[in-house]
């Protein structure tokens, strides 16, 4: 019984440290931006709402979150397009090797990561004058998210019966009216989910963007978060958090907003 | 009309899954493929669809050769064994998909739709998703969507498989009506021979990608033209007992029986009786096969009566109340019967 009692005792006070661990950096992004002086440790806010007044008065700061929006949005909806397209194809047509393709796309896009290709795909951006754009930016981060979406996005194709398609097929329907009329309404949960992580991926996106962009007036957020230090390269604490806040709520909001309309699925499946 | 000439499909890894397959159907002809699984009548009907593509061999339908066009320009309709109603649209627009590819105006196609649908009885739940809809709905609503674009023959995969055993029989029925008051030629797949034989003008038994025997359902249930087919047919197995012919008499599982013409003694030959074609006699006949009651099967109105000698088995259905007891020792007389040498049926 004691013993049972002390085994309980010691298993919640573990979750409890565990889930502090968690839940404080958040309790400070919800106190920090309201704080007058705020530290690096959460405490009660000397409640203020200058930290706002001063951010909003930052030049790049609203643009940016602009910038996250164009760049994110321009990426989500072309690996979407993208990735609906080749995972129908890989999902339809019996390629050889089209297994081994899937996972090699996946494990190089996971395995070689951005930096390791930084050099290359910097040089490319440069010759094709994609530097300091935001579609550069675009292509760039959309190249590294594809693999994964179209290997989430090709087990819900598999998972569409092929009578349906045959079916339209049977009608005269073509290829693309078949992509559009019954698979995509089918696939729509995941196309969602995908939409929504390749926007988060953008959106907390550091390096591709920082160096890609010269211009701050192009910079999203994630790089504006950046340059919110003293000139002696001490962090600003205050405008950090409230930056961090407002830059987080997007997203928020978005996943909120698609979780609600199509709920998130990673894998196929229809219900009928 | 359907006509196919010399249609070849083998599957890659080199199944022949269609092996030289000429057949013309008749307009308003309502045909059945019949065959156990992997006997490549669904594969017939894809490759009338267009859905599978011919190794060799000409398909035409009403005398325009169609083997190269795609499917959707057959002006065929399909309906599948799971009926592949789209499940993110409604009944109208699953109905009316064929016109809406067709570009017909979305009042007009809505109003076909709806009218289709009252002709199917399907006017209340024209709101509804496929999930909502009970099985025999479900296939009704297929079955709308197939008229609804006025094709020139329909083609019918396992129409119906998916519905429970007492459904079965009306739907059946309604499927037999409905194709009569449409007279389109109708091409359905099935591997349940009663399904075939109560609803084809004709029936063609397939086996391993070729026609073993076209007829008429009475052609085909009468004179089966191999034991392969005379096994296949009937809802109570054929007895197809191991025979030889002697001093023109027929010897098999104990009787002695007539032999037809043409027979040389020491042939390899098979004695065919369906049980509904025995009569169970108490006393001893030369003419007929002995054994004891085995094993009684109630079948409602009649009982099939299984007669065991020696590890041969003789089968015979008896009328209501004329049940012998288990145990009891039986002779069956042959009413109708049927000889096979090597396998194919001899002409009486």
């Amino acid at each position: 019984m004691i013993r049972h009692t002390v085994g309980r005792l010691v298993s919640t006070v573990f979750l409890a440290v565990v889930l502090a661990f968690f839940a404080l950096p958040m309790l400070w992004l919800a106190s920090a931006p309201f704080d007058d002086s705020p530290a690096i440790t959460t405490s009660v806010p000397e409640f203020t709402l200058n930290n706002f007044a001063v951010i909003l008065d930052n030049p790049y700061a609203l643009g940016s979150i602009r910038n996250s929006l164009i760049q994110g949005g321009g990426a989500a909806a072309l690996v979407v397009v993208l990735a609906a397209l080749a995972a129908y194809a890989l999902s339809r047509v019996r390629v050889p090797g089209r297994d081994v393709l899937l996972y090699l796309l996946l494990l190089l896009s996971s395995v070689v990561t951005g930096t390791a290709a930084m050099v290359p795909i910097f040089e490319l951006a440069t010759r094709l004058a994609l530097i300091d754009t935001h579609l550069g930016v675009i292509l760039v981060v959309s190249g590294g998210l594809l693999p994964a979406a179209i290997f989430i996005l090709k087990d819900f194709m598999d998972e569409t019966p092929t009578s349906y398609e045959e079916s339209a097929r049977v009608f005269g329907a073509s290829s693309l009216q078949i992509l559009r009329h019954i698979v995509m309404p089918l696939v729509r949960p995941g196309l969602a989910t995908i939409a929504v992580w390749a926007l988060a991926s953008v959106w907390g996106g550091f390096l591709f963007q920082f160096i890609l962009l010269r211009d701050p007036d192009k910079a999203p957020g994630s790089v504006i978060l950046y340059t919110l230090y003293t000139e002696g390269g001490a962090p600003k604490l205050d405008l950090i958090s409230t930056f961090s806040l407002l830059y987080s709520l997007p997203v928020v909001a978005m996943y909120l907003f698609v979780s609600q309309r199509y709920g998130f699925r990673f894998h196929g499946g229809i219900k009928r | 009309m359907i006509s196919l000439h010399g249609l070849t499909k083998v599957f890659p890894g080199g199944v022949r899954a269609l092996d030289g397959i000429d057949l013309t159907i008749g307009d308003g002809e309502f045909f059945a493929l019949l065959g156990p699984s992997g006997c490549g009548k669904t594969t017939l009907l894809r490759t009338i669809a267009g859905l599978e593509t011919a190794g060799s061999g000409t398909i035409s339908i009403n005398q325009r050769d169609v083997t190269c066009l795609p499917p959707g320009r057959r002006n065929v309709a399909m309906v599948f064994q799971d009926y592949a109603l789209f499940p993110h649209m409604d009944v109208t627009e699953n109905i009316a998909y064929p016109l809406r590819i067709r570009k017909v105006p979305r009042a007009e196609r809505l109003a076909k739709a709806a009218d289709v649908a009252r002709r199917l009885s399907l006017s209340e739940l024209l709101r509804r998703r496929p999930a909502q809809l009970s099985g025999g709905q479900q296939q009704r609503v297929a079955l709308a969507r197939a008229i609804a674009c006025h094709p020139t023959a329909f083609l019918f995969d396992e129409p119906l498989s998916n519905l429970d055993a007492r459904l079965r029989l009306e739907a059946r029925t309604f499927l037999k009506r409905l194709q009569r008051e449409l007279a389109v030629t109708t091409v359905f797949v099935t591997h349940d021979q009663a399904e075939a034989l109560a609803l084809a003008d004709r029936i063609a038994v397939m086996s391993r990608g070729r026609m073993i025997q076209v007829g008429t359902p009475a052609e085909v249930f009468q004179r089966p033209a191999t034991t392969f087919v005379a096994s296949f047919i009937g809802s109570t197995p054929m007895n197809l007992l191991p025979a030889r012919a002697a001093g023109g008499s027929l010897y098999a599982a104990g009787a002695v029986l007539p032999a037809p013409a043409g027979l040389t003694d020491g042939d390899d030959l098979v004695y065919g009786v369906r049980p509904e074609y025995m009569d169970l006699s108490p006393t001893e006949r030369p003419d007929a096969f002995p054994g004891t009651v085995s094993v009684l099967e109630n079948l409602g109105t009649s009982t099939l009566v299984t007669l065991e000698e020696g590890g041969t088995f003789v089968q015979a259905v008896v009328d209501e109340g004329d049940e012998p007891r288990l145990g009891d020792h039986a002779w069956a007389v042959p009413r109708r019967a049927l000889v096979y040498r090597d396998g194919e049926l001899l002409a009486p």
